[in-house]
């Protein structure tokens, strides 16, 4: 191969080039990173840009910790500091970063100390580094500080280290992202020493920063964790720029790590397992939940860490995906499998081994059935066993009354049933042989036991079965009538019984709880499927806002709004499904145009101005945003998986249909541009042209009677007064053209149908136009028999003076005109035909258009009207118009009219 | 306006001059009537509104009345029908094109005969001399009863019908139709007045029957019955018997 290895990769060249735009537009993030507070990383960061400012560079201090280290305080001075926002929470009164005011201020490079705050409620974002994000967003340098326990990926080690819980954390991709990272580090002993002298907390937090935290065993893990941090860092840089260099990758090409979510509490620990496994290999990797039929009967408390799981994994930079099927280790090997994926890791199963036994095991199946798949079992811890199994236990048996009055009567009738079967029509009485035995009799009380477990609870079930048992041994076992058994076996016939009615019934159980989940699920396809059908037939946005709103309300149960953006970016609300256009309060706009500006899910269950009422979509096309979906719920209960991917879902079916329609809006209105452009160019040159040639014919006779008339022979005289009639009778032809196709446009033409003989229209036409048809020979062809048509006399008249109009233009003075009429079964015919030069070839269909004129010879006037009316009249009474060139020469126009049924007639007398 | 003729002449169509009262609110439109008329021997009265027409039609006694039915203020039906309340002199009403429904109104209103903007001085005086003739007829008691007219020959009292020379059948509808035709000949007839003539009141929906029936007389008694001679269209509106003069 000519092509070698390290040739770069063009698609990785232009990701390069890509991302480094990317980087120039957005601001610059440098962190100074240690391993605990007190290691001096706001006094380096104070002081680089203290130096910063030196260099004449816009420095401002959007947060800084209040300190106690003088040293540190001393660099604030002279220092532009923003003031801070103050917040007033549960009679506090806290500070934090006024972002607004940093955006406002945009200086070029801005320090904001810890990272990892979380903000007061009621700020704009969750998270400290989301107000980050967005200053970087906004091209502004940023220096901040950061610690390592604070990162995602290390919490839980350094809980297991330092037995402290760090609630604040952050997602390890914020560290990955930064442009610089600096460790500022020093010796634990020195760290220790600076704790005794207070200089790392104030009196009153020492108190509350235990003591312990600041052991050397602690503070060494810890240096060591922030130490390999940024090694790693480092490692993955020049990586980076080895590729950049055009190096071919040193490391195994492709690792993708799957991840198995579950409701355990032990799944989040799984989840940093994993995510610090794909790190290490650089790694794309993905949670995945599988949804069984089983997870019906989870409690919310389990949907929801199933949720905070997905979104943990989404957060330390994974693909959070949620998997339907019946069986977790199938569902999740096809999916390894068509996603390429190298390495599964899943939890330590927590259950007794009986249970694997008896059940199955997930671990056990994926471990058999994967391949060439590396499966990775990550160690769980004891406690966890028993919080899962508390929902568990609380589970189904839910009491109902008619399954209880099912079971006493099945027991009842298997009782009736059996008794004649066993003692015949007697008594019970030991000493007779039973006509069948006793087993038989057992066989019909498992018949009701089978029934009453297949169509209700299991209680009812377990019910059903203890009182059979119970109405057995008192009636059919020896001795009868007593609870007594003599013999040992009927013991165990008890026992099979119960449990045959106890697996019946969880068998069943099982399978309606399939039948439920698949029929959810089904109901969502519906949905998704029927709002993609309704908006595949709506035209209009409006018509989009309306059915998207209502679809999405119908299968989440939650109010929606649809909120598009116009031409400035500003959204409006364009559908309701309260049916009000009025329900969002401006606060909750803000919040809306706030998803729609930083094209991220904000509001309600979101990191993003979480306090909203709201949870604000955006809907993504593929020529940018169209807009925001809002999502009312009604409880505070935030977004199960598969909740949101369908809403996920219904937002890009809404999105791509609101842009067809905003496309084919912009694609009509240019259209209607060009054409309403070409309509008044055409009326402008055409009716001015021929407005004027009559006038001036008008004007021209008429001075020459005032001002020449005693020198004018009476023949003269003649001629000039008759072209002032004429021409005034075409400049009425004319305004009447174009006031009819006015009328037809519009839509304002009014048929007043009534039944009339064909005969009449031509007649009344050819009266109209008598004078100017003399010279001609017109030769009708009407049959006397012809039906009566269903016409608007008026408009008829008018189609056939204007199909002569139009021949007595176009032809001959003195060649002939043939009116034909013929009627099917369904039309009537009618052809007025000429013997003048013909239509041109090819424009045979184009004389009915609109301003079309065949250019035959010189002196053609008219401007394109007349048979344009005539098609016009003619198809709003449901007929047609054509033309065509007849054999001997000449045109012939014809036109039809449909032949309805004919009116009643009285006797003709 | 211009000319007064306070003191209105006779009434009779035979007398020195008749008078004609033109009420249409349009200069030029007045101009070409009162010039026109003036030069046929008439006596012209002028209004601009409905309400001064009408005061005129009181006041001067006019023989005929040109009323156009587009005026400024009350509609030119309103007064046809408060002239038809006391009087029955001839009304010619004028309206523009694509208003046969207006004029259709007018003459069921009772209104005499129409003009369709813009008309010829032959057409305006047609209608004017079939106006007047059609009051002096209606005065004589009993007309002639036979009515002949080109290659037709039609005698009333007999109800015997000729076409050159021939003995032509009609039915008794037919025959009804070409007498109430001949009895308004020169004047426009709506299909609505037609119908009430020949079938009775009660029939006014079915205008299709006169369109049928019409058809079915001309091809008896035309020479070209798709170009009529004797029956006349009147698109949208009704027919007229044309007369010669």
């Amino acid at each position: 191969m000519l092509m070698g290895d390290a040739r770069p990769n063009p698609d990785l060249l232009l990701a390069e080039v890509q991302k480094e735009e990317a980087k120039q537009r957005r601001g610059r993030l440098k962190v100074f990173f240690g391993m605990a507070a007190g290691v001096g990383k706001t006094y380096a960061m104070l002081e680089e840009a203290r130096a910063r400012a030196a260099e004449e560079l816009d420095v401002v201090i959007g947060y800084a910790e209040p300190h106690i280290r003088t040293e540190t305080e001393a660099l604030l001075l002279g220092m532009e500091i923003l003031p801070y926002k103050t917040i007033e929470y549960r009679n506090a009164n806290l500070k934090e970063l006024d972002l607004d005011a940093v955006l406002a201020r945009k200086p070029a490079l801005v320090c904001v100390d810890e990272l990892a705050h979380t903000n007061a409620p009621g700020m704009r974002h969750a998270k400290r580094w989301q107000d980050v994000a967005e200053i970087l967003d906004a091209g502004i340098n940023v220096y901040t500080t950061l610690n390592v326990q604070h990162l995602e990926s290390v919490n839980d080690i350094v809980e297991r280290i330092t037995g402290v819980r760090v609630r604040e954390t952050l997602p390890d991709s914020v560290l990955e992202q930064a442009d610089e990272v600096e460790l500022v580090d020093i010796a634990p002993e020195e760290l220790q020493e600076r704790f005794r002298a207070g200089k790392v907390y104030r009196p009153e937090q020492a108190e509350r920063a235990s003591k312990h935290f600041f052991t050397k065993g602690n503070l060494t893990a810890l240096r060591e964790l922030a130490l390999r941090t940024t090694a790693q860092r480092v490692d993955a840089q020049m990586q980076e720029a080895r590729r950049e260099a055009g190096v071919k990758h040193a490391w195994a090409a492709s690792e993708r790590v799957l991840v198995c979510v579950g409701p355990s509490p032990m799944s989040p620990r799984v989840v940093r397992s994993a995510s610090r496994l794909a790190a290490g290999l650089r790694a794309e990797w993905i949670a995945a939940y599988v949804e069984t039929p089983a997870d019906v009967r989870l409690s919310s408390d389990d949907r929801q860490r199933v949720e905070a799981t997905l979104k943990l994994a989404d957060e330390l930079g994974g693909k959070a995906v949620s998997l339907t099927g019946q069986n977790v280790a199938d569902e999740i090997i096809s999916y390894a499998e068509s996603h390429n994926i190298t390495k599964i890791v899943i939890g330590k199963p927590q259950r007794p081994r009986w249970r694997d036994v008896l059940f199955g095991s997930v671990v056990d199946d994926l471990v058999r059935r994967s391949g060439d798949i590396d499966i990775h079992v990550i160690r769980g811890e004891a406690g966890d066993r028993t919080e899962r199994a508390a929902p568990a236990a609380s589970r189904p048996t839910t009491w109902d009354g008619r399954g209880l009055t099912t079971a006493i009567t099945a027991t009842v009738i298997a009782t009736l049933v059996g008794w004649p079967l066993y003692h015949g029509l007697h008594g019970p009485d030991a000493s007779r042989a039973p006509h069948f035995s006793n087993i038989n009799v057992l066989m019909i009380y498992l018949v009701g036991v089978l029934w009453v477990a297949t169509h209700h609870t299991r209680l009812a079930a377990i019910i059903c079965s203890i009182l059979s048992v119970a109405a057995f041994d008192f009636l059919f076992v020896p001795p009868y009538l007593t609870f007594t058994v003599s013999d040992q076996q009927y013991l165990l016939t008890f026992g099979v019984m119960l449990l045959t009615a106890l697996t019946i019934s969880t068998l069943t159980h099982r399978v309606r709880a399939q039948a439920e989940a698949a029929r959810q699920r089904e109901r969502r396809t519906a949905a998704l499927f029927a709002l993609t059908r309704e908006l595949a037939a709506a035209r209009t946005t409006e018509e989009i806002a309306a059915a998207s709103v209502r679809y999405i309300h119908d299968v989440l149960g939650q109010r929606t709004s649809l909120l598009l953006s116009d031409a400035d970016h500003h959204l409006t609300i364009k559908g309701d499904s309260d049916g009000k256009n009025d329900g969002v309060t401006p606060k909750e706009m803000a919040v809306a145009q706030w998803a729609y500006d930083h094209d991220q899910i904000a509001g309600r269950g979101t990191n993003t101005l979480p306090a909203s009422e709201g949870t604000y979509v955006p809907l993504r096309a593929s020529r940018g945003l169209v807009g925001v979906l809002g999502l009312f719920g009604s409880d505070g209960r935030s977004w199960l998986p598969e909740q949101r991917q369908l809403t996920e879902a219904f937002a890009s079916q809404t999105a791509i249909a609101v842009e067809r329609a905003t496309l084919a809006d912009e694609a009509r209105t240019a259209w209607e541009r060009v054409e309403a452009e070409f309509l008044r160019n055409t009326l402008l040159s055409g009716v001015s042209h021929e407005l004027r040639t009559p006038l001036a014919g008008i004007t021209g006779a008429a001075t020459a009677l005032i001002e020449t008339d005693q020198r004018l022979s009476d023949e003269a005289r003649l001629e000039l007064l008759e072209t002032l009639v004429g021409e005034a009778e075409r400049m009425e032809r004319l305004i009447n053209n174009l006031l009819d196709m006015t009328r037809l446009e519009s839509g304002g033409l009014n048929l007043k149908r009534e039944w009339q003989p064909l005969h009449e229209i031509i007649g009344a036409a050819l009266h109209a136009l008598d004078h100017r048809l003399k010279a001609r020979d017109v030769r009708l062809n009407i049959p006397a028999d012809l039906p009566l048509v269903n016409v608007d006399a008026a408009a008829m008249e008018q189609v056939v003076a204007n199909l002569l109009d139009n021949i007595l233009e176009y032809t001959p003075a003195a060649s002939p005109i043939d009116i034909t009429a013929r009627a099917d079964d369904r039309e009537m015919f009618v052809e007025v035909a000429d013997r003048g030069p013909g239509l041109p070839a090819g424009t045979e269909k184009r004389v009915f258009e609109k301003f079309f004129r065949a250019e035959r010879g010189p002196g053609r006037r008219g401007i394109g009207l007349g048979l344009a009316i005539c098609r016009g009249i003619v198809e709003a009474h449901g007929g047609r118009v054509f033309a065509a060139n007849q054999p001997g020469g000449g045109a012939v126009f014809t036109f039809t009219v449909p032949i309805l049924e004919q009116p009643k007639m009285d006797v003709k007398t | 306006m211009t000319v007064p003729s306070t003191e209105s002449s006779t009434k009779s169509a035979n007398g020195p001059k008749p008078t004609i009262l033109v009420i249409d609110d349009e200069p030029p439109l007045q101009k070409f009537l009162r010039v026109t008329l003036t030069s046929q021997n008439f006596n012209v009265i002028e209004a601009l509104t409905g309400e001064s027409g009408l005061r005129h039609t009181a006041n001067d006694q006019p023989d005929l009345i040109i009323l156009d039915l587009g005026l400024p203020d009350i509609d030119g039906v309103q007064v046809t029908k408060r002239i038809r309340e006391w009087s029955s002199i001839p009304i010619i009403v004028i309206s523009a094109r694509g208003k046969e429904q207006d004029k259709v109104v007018a003459l069921d209103a009772g209104a005499d005969d129409y003009l369709t903007k813009p008309f010829g001085v032959a057409e305006l005086m047609a209608r004017v001399r079939v106006a007047l003739r059609h009051i002096a007829t209606a005065n004589q008691t009993s007309g002639d009863s036979v009515f002949e007219q080109g290659h037709l020959r039609v005698d009333l009292a007999r109800r015997e019908v000729t076409v050159r020379g021939e003995r032509v059948h009609l039915t008794p509808n037919e025959f009804r139709l070409l007498t109430v035709l001949i009895k308004n000949a020169g004047r426009v007839m709506t299909h609505r007045q037609l119908l009430r003539e020949v079938w009775g009141p009660g029939s006014s929906d079915q205008s299709h029957y006169v369109r049928v029936y019409v058809n079915q007389l001309r091809q008896k008694i035309e020479r070209d019955p798709a170009r009529p001679g004797f029956i006349l269209t009147e698109t949208g509106i009704g027919y007229r018997f044309q007369v010669d003069d």
